[in-house]
């Protein structure tokens, strides 16, 4: 559990929280519920943020810089899956309790970021359907999105064709 | 822009239209040079054999390729339509005529029939935001239009490059591609479909880049090519965020064979690819594009 935002720093999310794609059209009260889940974070480039099999316990909503998300492959090494970038979100295990990180997330440029803490998420989902509704939608669709690109991406398009 | 425009004093606004020549006649060349791009790419660059300037020839046309005692292929021109001493085709071995093309070496020959088809519209970009998006070897088409955008660039509003390949190794004209980003003028995203953890680039759909363009679609006009199923994304992706599919441009190269309609291999419901594109908005293609028995 992480411990809520200072004054000062609630703010800032907040207003991140306004301009940020992913919370577009969410009412200030609804802002406010999530801003009081997250802190600020800044990783330079090169940091490893999540690590494949340990707990999953939030999410990360990218204000700028670059994440990859990777998969350590036994011969291959470590191959990257898929970059984020600003105005995007990271990371959906979190969502179902318990679960661990699928993957590795590594930023590729210094990034920042506002951190959520899934449990506290989760609950406020429970005690406001309708932000959870919204805020579950959203991230459906981000997955929906992330489904679509990996399909594409084993089509390998740039495959020469064969009939 | 931050930058200043590139320098166009003595420069034609467009590249000289091609003269009216037969089109069954070809004309010898010699390789001049020849490049391996990636592992199955290369571009030769080709003089005429008599001494005299190349074919002039608009950005988006195409030409047919001779190898002797193998037959020919329709390749786009992937040089600089205002540069009239060499004519530059960048190839990916494919098949049996691209095969032969690729043994080719400095001082071997070949015929070149054409120019053929409809160029990519430059007079109707001027005044215009253009995104050029490319997928791997469609690149190649756009680079003379990229490099006309940025000869002019003065002629034009904001300019983007976003273009996805398979991996990093098969990115084209990678070192021109680094050149354009530092310089500035024009903005550049590239990605790829896998990589490794060494690549610091981005790895995904060319589509997941679009959003990062400042698009006014109303002054938007996109130019695009690479496979077919990536440009119905492109497209899609394009719409959503306003462009109108009479501002989308596409370059079709499905089996094109005689290059003037005569044959038929590449029709495409009542349109001729080879005659009456290879480039069409796809408004023109309404219908047709994507359609499971075409």
């Amino acid at each position: 559990m992480m411990s809520p935002p200072a004054p000062q720093d609630f703010e800032e999310i907040l207003a991140v929280l306004a301009h940020h794609p992913f919370f577009a059209g969410l009412s200030v009260p609804e802002r406010e519920e999530l801003a009081s889940c997250a802190v600020r974070r800044e990783f330079p480039a090169g940091q490893p943020i999540i690590h494949e099999g340990e707990p999953a316990r939030g999410f990360y909503a990218l204000v700028h810089g670059k994440v990859a998300i990777q998969l350590n492959v036994p011969v291959r090494g470590r191959v990257t899956l898929q970059t984020i970038a600003d105005g995007e979100v990271l990371g959906w295990s979190w969502m179902t309790p318990g679960a661990q990180w699928s993957f590795d997330a590594r930023t590729q440029q210094p990034t920042v970021a506002l951190e959520f803490d899934g449990p506290a998420v989760l609950k406020l989902c429970e005690a406001e359907p309708r932000l959870g509704y919204r805020l579950m939608t959203r991230l459906s669709h981000v997955m929906a999105e992330r489904l679509h690109a990996t399909r594409v991406q084993l089509l390998d398009i740039y495959g020469v064709p064969r009939p | 822009m931050s930058r200043p425009p590139l320098p166009t004093a003595a420069v034609p606004a467009t590249p000289e239209p091609p003269a009216a020549r037969d089109p069954w006649t070809p004309t010898p060349y010699q390789v001049a040079r020849v490049r391996r791009d990636t592992a199955d790419t290369f571009t030769l660059w080709l003089r005429p054999q008599d001494g005299g300037p190349a074919m002039a020839f608009l950005p988006g046309q195409f030409n047919m390729l001779y190898a002797f005692g193998v037959g020919e292929a329709a390749i786009s021109v992937s040089g600089d339509a205002h540069r009239r001493e060499v004519l530059q085709h960048t190839i990916r071995n494919v098949g049996s005529v691209t095969g032969q093309l690729a043994r080719l070496g400095r001082g071997d020959s070949l015929l070149v029939r054409g120019p053929f088809g409809r160029p990519w519209p430059i007079a109707e970009l001027s005044g215009r935001d253009v995104v050029v998006v490319a997928g791997g070897i469609g690149l190649a088409p756009l680079r003379p239009v990229l490099l006309h955008l940025l000869r002019h660039r003065r002629q034009y509003g904001r300019v983007a490059l976003v273009y996805g390949a398979r991996t990093p190794a098969d990115l084209l004209f990678a070192p021109d591609l680094a050149r354009l980003a530092q310089r500035g003028g024009v903005q550049v995203e590239v990605t790829v479909d896998h990589a490794d953890g060494d690549w610091h680039g981005d790895v995904g759909l060319v589509t997941g880049l679009l959003g990062r363009l400042k698009l006014a679609p109303e002054r938007t006009a996109a130019l695009v090519c690479g496979p077919e199923i990536m440009m119905h994304y492109v497209r899609l992706e394009l719409g959503k965020r306003g462009v109108a599919d009479s501002q989308i441009y596409l370059t079709m190269e499905r089996n094109m064979k005689c290059a003037i309609g005569h044959c038929g291999h590449c029709q495409l419901g009542p349109k001729f690819i080879c005659k009456d594109g290879p480039v069409f908005t796809f408004a023109e293609l309404s219908g047709l594009f994507g359609r499971k028995e075409l």
